[in-house]
C-alpha cells in the first residue's frame, strides 16, 4: 500500500507553496474569464522553476524521470488549488501517449520540448464516445504522406496546443499522428464549458497534413495511456474533495444560527462525517492506483491489475469529488450558492472531471468487464 | 533502555521450546495446554511476570505463536467463548485487581475454564451508557445490585461478569459508576436469551435481584466504575473496527459474486441485469477499498503517523455491508422469498453454510453492524468531534445530578 516518504511530503509542500503564490482564487477567476485559459509565465515557472511539465519525461529525454507517485501528489495539488494550466493534456496525456504508442524518433522530437515548457500537446482521441475502440477518423496516405478526414470531441487544450497527436484508423489498426497546431485544414472550435477552469475544444480535419508516429496497431498503448490519464485524474479529485471538506468543516465551526457554530447541529455534522469518509476511501483508490502505475512502470506488477485500479478510482472519486462539492455548497446555505463563493468553481470540476473520459458506471461498467462480473 | 525485561527473541524461543517439550498441544486439550501456556510466562508475554507474561513488548506475542506453529501441527487460538474474557478482561484485571485476586482469575480466564461477558449496556442506555440506571447499594463489606443488563454476549455460559452499575445517583452521571467484577453463579442473577431478528440468540439479557457483590470485587475505586470501562470498551472497539478482507476479492464480496455468477439472468429483462450488475460492481469496489484503507491504516501506525484513514473504517464497514447483503436478496430475486434457516427461536450457531443460506441470514444479521460497538449516528459525532474538530453538541445532562436527568 501507498506510504509517502519525507520526499514525497516535501514535494507535496513545494507544489501547494508554489500554487499559493501564483493559482490563487483571484488567478483563477482571472484565467478562467480569459481567452486561452491559463498563464503562459506561469507555465514556464511549472517547467523551469519546479520542474513539473516533465515530471514523467524520461531523463534521457531531459525530464525528471519520476513515477506515478510523485506525478499523482502533483495532480492532487493542481486539483485542490484548480490550477488552469494545460497540464493534464501535455504533461500526462500527449507525454504518456508518446511514451506508450509512438516511435524513438516522435519521442525525441517532442518530449525534451514538453520537459522544457516550449512545447504543448495534447491527444485528441474521442469521437462519438470515450471508448478507444470506437475511434473512426479516417487516415489515408497521400503524397508519401498522411492526411486526415473527420472531427475530433473534447480535445483537452484543443484549442491552445502547439502539437495535437490524434488517434486515426489505418489498414493497419488504430495509429497515432502528429499535426500541428497551424496545420492547414484544421479546425479549432472552443466549447463553452461547464467548467471554465478547465478548457476542451472541438477539432475537425480536412485533409489535414498529418506525420504517423506510431509503427503498427497503437491501440493498446492508447489503451494504457487513457488508464494512466485515469489515475491522475482522479488524483486531481482528491485534492479538490479535500479542499471541499476543509471548506466546509471551517465554515461550520464558525457560522453561527440559533446561537450555536452550525457544525454542533448534527445535520451538518454528520454531512460533514459523511463526506470525510468518502474522501478517505478516495484517497485509499486513488493512492493504491498511483502504487498499482508506479509498480506496472517498475516491471512489479501488471497491466491487468492497473487497469483495475483507473477504473475503481476514476469511477469512486468522482462520486466522491461531487458528493464533496455538492454537500459544501449546501452546509454554505445561500452563501454557497454565489458567484463570489469560490464553491461553484469547485462544483464544476467536479462534475465536469466526473464526465471527463466517462463516467462513473462507465467505468464501473469497464472494470465490471474486466472482473468478469 | 527499553522498558521491557531483556528477553529476546532466541530466548523467548527457547523458552517455548522448553514448554513444548513439557507438554505437546498435539498430546493434549486446549484447556490443560493453554494452563501449562499461562504457568511458562507465555499466555500474553507483555503481561508482568507471574501473571502469565514475561513483561515483554506485545509484538512478541507472535514469536511465541510461530515457535509453537513450527512445532506442532496443532495450535490452541484463544476459545471463541473466551475472547471477551481475554480481550477485555484480562487487561482490566491486570490494571486493576490485587495480586491475589489476579492469580485467582488470570490463569482460568486465559485457558477457557471460566467465561468471562461484560455488562455494560442496558434497556435504557444504549449510546448513552454512561447513564444506566441499574443500582448497587452499599451494605456493609458488600453491594447490593438491582436492574437489568442487555446484549451480553456468553452471559449464559460465564462464571464471571464485568459489571458497570451506579453507585451514587446524586452526581452527574460519568462521576457516579462503579466496576465489579460479578460471580455469576451469586443468587439473584438471572440470564435469560435475547432472541434477534435471525430467531437466534447471540445475546442474552441478565437480571439482577438483590445480588450481593463483595466489596474487594470492585476494581478501581468507588466512583471510578467510568474510568475503568473506557478501558474496555477502547478495546472493544478496535477488535470491531476497520475490518474487509485481507485477500482481493475475499470475504463479503466473493459471497455475492458467487451468487451473482449463478443467477439465471433470463428471469430479468436485459435493463433490471444492467442495473443489478453495476450495483454488483459498485459493492466490489466497496469491499476493495475497504480492504486498501484498512492497510493504509496499518502502514501509518506502523510508520507512527496515523490519520483519520483509521477512524473511517467501521462506519463505511457498516453501512456497506448493510447494502451488500441487501443486494445479495435483489441478486437471488424471487429465491430471497424463502428463509430456509427458519425462525425457530435458539442459541446462536452462528450462519448457515450454504451461499444462499448464508445470503438470506446476512441479510438481516447485518442490520446491527451499524447499531453495535457505537452507531453509525455515534461514529459520525466522533468524526466529525475528533477528526474534524467540529463542536460538540450542547449537554443537557453534564453537570446535573443523574437522578435530575430526564430519562425515558
Amino acid at each position: 500500500m501507498q506510504t509517502f516518504t519525507d520526499e514525497h511530503e516535501e514535494l507535496r509542500a513545494t507544489v501547494r507553496q508554489f500554487l499559493a503564490d501564483r493559482s490563487d482564487e483571484n488567478a483563477v477567476r482571472e484565467q478562467m474569464a480569459s481567452e486561452r485559459g491559463f498563464d503562459d509565465s506561469v507555465w514556464q515557472q511549472l517547467a523551469e522553476q519546479v520542474g513539473l511539465t516533465g515530471l514523467i519525461v524520461p531523463e534521457e529525454h531531459g525530464g525528471a524521470g519520476y513515477g506515478y507517485v510523485e506525478l499523482c501528489i502533483v495532480a492532487e495539488e493542481m486539483g485542490r488549488a484548480l490550477l488552469c494550466a494545460p497540464y493534464l493534456s501535455t504533461a500526462v496525456m500527449a507525454t504518456n501517449a508518446l511514451l506508450h504508442c509512438a516511435n524513438a524518433e516522435a519521442q525525441k522530437a517532442l518530449l525534451s520540448g514538453i520537459a522544457e515548457g516550449s512545447t504543448r500537446a495534447t491527444l485528441a482521441y474521442a469521437e462519438a464516445g470515450w471508448n478507444v475502440g470506437d475511434i473512426a477518423l479516417n487516415a489515408q496516405e497521400k503524397d508519401g504522406g498522411w492526411v486526415l478526414d473527420g472531427t475530433k470531441h473534447h480535445v483537452l487544450d484543443g484549442q491552445t496546443a502547439d502539437v495535437i497527436l490524434v488517434a486515426a484508423r489505418t489498414g493497419a489498426g488504430i495509429e497515432l499522428f502528429r499535426v500541428e497546431g497551424d496545420a492547414t485544414g484544421l479546425t479549432r472550435t472552443p466549447i463553452p464549458e461547464l467548467d471554465q477552469t478547465r478548457r476542451l475544444a472541438t477539432v475537425g480535419f480536412a485533409s489535414a497534413p498529418a506525420t504517423k508516429v506510431s509503427d503498427g496497431d497503437a491501440q493498446e498503448g492508447l489503451e494504457r495511456t487513457l488508464a494512466l490519464t485515469l489515475i491522475v485524474l482522479a488524483s486531481e479529485q482528491v485534492g479538490g474533495a479535500q479542499w471541499c471538506l476543509d471548506t466546509a468543516a471551517d465554515y461550520a465551526k464558525s457560522r453561527l444560527q440559533f446561537g450555536r457554530p452550525i457544525g454542533s447541529y448534527q445535520a451538518i455534522k454528520h454531512k460533514c462525517a459523511e463526506v470525510l469518509v468518502d474522501v478517505e476511501f478516495a484517497k485509499s483508490a486513488a493512492y493504491g492506483a498511483s502504487r498499482a502505475a508506479a509498480d506496472c512502470l517498475d516491471g512489479e506488477g501488471d497491466w491487468d491489475s492497473l487497469f483495475q485500479s483507473a477504473h475503481m478510482a476514476k469511477s469512486f472519486c468522482s462520486e466522491a469529488y461531487f458528493h464533496a462539492a455538492a454537500e459544501n455548497i449546501q452546509i454554505h446555505g445561500g452563501m454557497g450558492f454565489t458567484w463570489e463563493h469560490p464553491a461553484h468553481l469547485y462544483f464544476k470540476r467536479a462534475k465536469a472531471s466526473d464526465l471527463l473520459f466517462g463516467d462513473a458506471s462507465h467505468h464501473r461498467e469497464a472494470l465490471a468487464d474486466r472482473l468478469g462480473i | 533502555m527499553s522498558e521491557f525485561a531483556s528477553i529476546d527473541e532466541a530466548e523467548l524461543r527457547a523458552r517455548t521450546r522448553v514448554l513444548l517439550d513439557e507438554i505437546h498441544p498435539e498430546q493434549t486439550d486446549s484447556q490443560t495446554f493453554r494452563q501449562a501456556q499461562y504457568d511458562h510466562g507465555l499466555a500474553l508475554v507483555h503481561f508482568p511476570e507471574g501473571f502469565g507474561g514475561l513483561g515483554l513488548s506485545p509484538k512478541m506475542n507472535l514469536i511465541v505463536r510461530d515457535e509453537i506453529l513450527k512445532h506442532s501441527k496443532v495450535f490452541y487460538d484463544n476459545p471463541p467463548a473466551s475472547i471477551i474474557g481475554i480481550g477485555m478482561g484480562m487487561p482490566v484485571v491486570n490494571t486493576y485487581a490485587t495480586d491475589e485476586q489476579k492469580r485467582r482469575w488470570l490463569p482460568k480466564i486465559f485457558s477457557g475454564e471460566e467465561i468471562w461477558c461484560q455488562m455494560f449496556s442496558e434497556p435504557s442506555a444504549g449510546s448513552d451508557v454512561a447513564g444506566l440506571t441499574s443500582r448497587a447499594v452499599r451494605d456493609g463489606d458488600e453491594w447490593v445490585v438491582n436492574g437489568q443488563k442487555v446484549w451480553t454476549t456468553v452471559a449464559h455460559l460465564s462464571r464471571w461478569g464485568m459489571l458497570v452499575t451506579r453507585t451514587n445517583p446524586d452526581v452527574p452521571k460519568h462521576d457516579g459508576l462503579s466496576y465489579f467484577v460479578l460471580d455469576m453463579q451469586s443468587p439473584g442473577v438471572e440470564v435469560r436469551p435475547l432472541y434477534q431478528i435471525t430467531g437466534e440468540a447471540e445475546f442474552n439479557e441478565v437480571f439482577f435481584n438483590d445480588v450481593r457483590i463483595p466489596h474487594e470485587n470492585m476494581l478501581g475505586k468507588e466512583g471510578q466504575g467510568w474510568r475503568v470501562a473506557i478501558t474496555t470498551l477502547m478495546n472493544e472497539r478496535v477488535a470491531i473496527g476497520g475490518g474487509g478482507s485481507k485477500k482481493k476479492g475475499g470475504g463479503a464480496i466473493s459471497q455475492l459474486l458467487k451468487l451473482w455468477k449463478e443467477r439465471d439472468p433470463s428471469t430479468a429483462s436485459a435493463a433490471q441485469n444492467a442495473i443489478l450488475r453495476d450495483r454488483v460492481t459498485q459493492a466490489y469496489i466497496e469491499q476493495e477499498l475497504l480492504r486498501l484503507t484498512t492497510q493504509r491504516a496499518s502502514a501509518a501506525a506502523k510508520a507512527g503517523n496515523p490519520g483519520p484513514e483509521g477512524s473511517v473504517g467501521k462506519l463505511f464497514q457498516a453501512e456497506s455491508a448493510k447494502r451488500l447483503w441487501e443486494l445479495a436478496l435483489d441478486v437471488l430475486g424471487s429465491d430471497g422469498l424463502a428463509f430456509e434457516a427458519g425462525y425457530e427461536l435458539r442459541q446462536a450457531a452462528g450462519g448457515t453454510d450454504t451461499t444462499v443460506g448464508l445470503a438470506k441470514y446476512q441479510f438481516l444479521r447485518s442490520r446491527a453492524n451499524s447499531i453495535e460497538g457505537g452507531t453509525s449516528e455515534i461514529m459520525k459525532n466522533i468524526l466529525g468531534e475528533r477528526v474534524l474538530g467540529l463542536p460538540g453538541e450542547p449537554r443537557v445532562d453534564k453537570d446535573v445530578a443523574w437522578k435530575d436527568v430526564p430519562r425515558s
